[in-house]
């Protein structure tokens, strides 16, 4: 490939009928660019549940994809509450959503888990009050 | 497994797109992420839930198709959004457990 293709996305935090639509786009992005059907599997869950997250808990944000020859970062970024407790957020089954998300069928504590197991790297920043950046990689090689 | 050894058991209908050939597989479920992370490509998804997100799961995970249980109606923007993305949805009255219980049958000859 050798260039390096960079997508940015901005997450509206108001509208659970868009949410996903950015993974659905970079999914695209990635069969046009010929990528296995598991790397883009990893990448679009992985993706999607922090498209969620992030509408779901912060009210939007931002999402960057880079794709290069050795990896396929993903980097999202909000303003909303920040995790108090990350180690706890990280647990399977663990979740904060209320009722009326759980009824559109999320809140399932399986948000953080899945994209750590499906990324090859995983970090996250947050500050209470401040905001949470989740960077993801995925390797290629 | 063969749609057509299912479609008249489970009275199936297409609320959106055809009805495949076949699939291979079934998952079960209406908690997005753990669907999100169990539907394999050609897989057939059974769930309850009828909203655009159904739709996402369904696309990103490349679903054979989605039924819907118990007859429930596709919320109208997920029907716009199934049919730009090419998503075959398809109804059935029965629970979900008679779904999987009528292909299980079928899957074993029974």
């Amino acid at each position: 490939m050798g260039e390096v293709l960079k997508f940015h996305f901005d997450v509206d935090g108001e509208n659970f009928s868009s949410a996903g639509e950015a993974s659905v786009v970079v999914k695209k992005k990635l069969r046009q660019l010929g990528f296995s059907p598991d790397i883009m599997r990893r990448v679009s869950i992985a993706m999607y549940e922090g498209e969620i997250n992030m509408v779901i808990h912060a009210d939007g944000g931002t999402a960057d994809v880079t794709v290069d020859d050795n990896e396929i970062t993903i980097v999202l970024k909000d303003r909303g509450p920040g995790i108090p407790d990350v180690s706890l957020a990280m647990q399977e089954g663990y979740s904060t959503a209320c009722d009326n998300i759980r009824s559109l069928g999320f809140g399932a504590g399986m948000g953080l888990p899945n994209m750590k197991k499906y990324t090859d790297f995983m970090q996250i920043d947050s500050e209470v009050g401040v905001g949470t950046t989740v960077t993801m990689k995925i390797k290629l090689n | 497994m063969l749609f057509s050894d299912l479609t008249d058991k489970l009275s199936l209908f297409p609320v959106v797109g055809e009805i495949p050939d076949s699939f291979e597989g079934v998952y079960a479920g209406d908690l997005l992420s753990r669907a999100m992370s169990r539907v394999e490509a050609g897989n057939l998804w059974i769930t309850i839930m009828n909203n655009m997100n159904v739709v996402a799961v369904a696309s990103l995970t490349e679903a054979a198709a989605v039924i819907l249980a118990e007859g429930v109606q596709l919320m109208p923007e997920a029907e716009a959004a199934a049919r730009e993305n090419n998503i075959t949805v398809l109804s059935s009255d029965l629970s979900v457990y008679e779904i999987c219980r009528v292909i299980g049958s079928v899957d074993k000859g029974l």
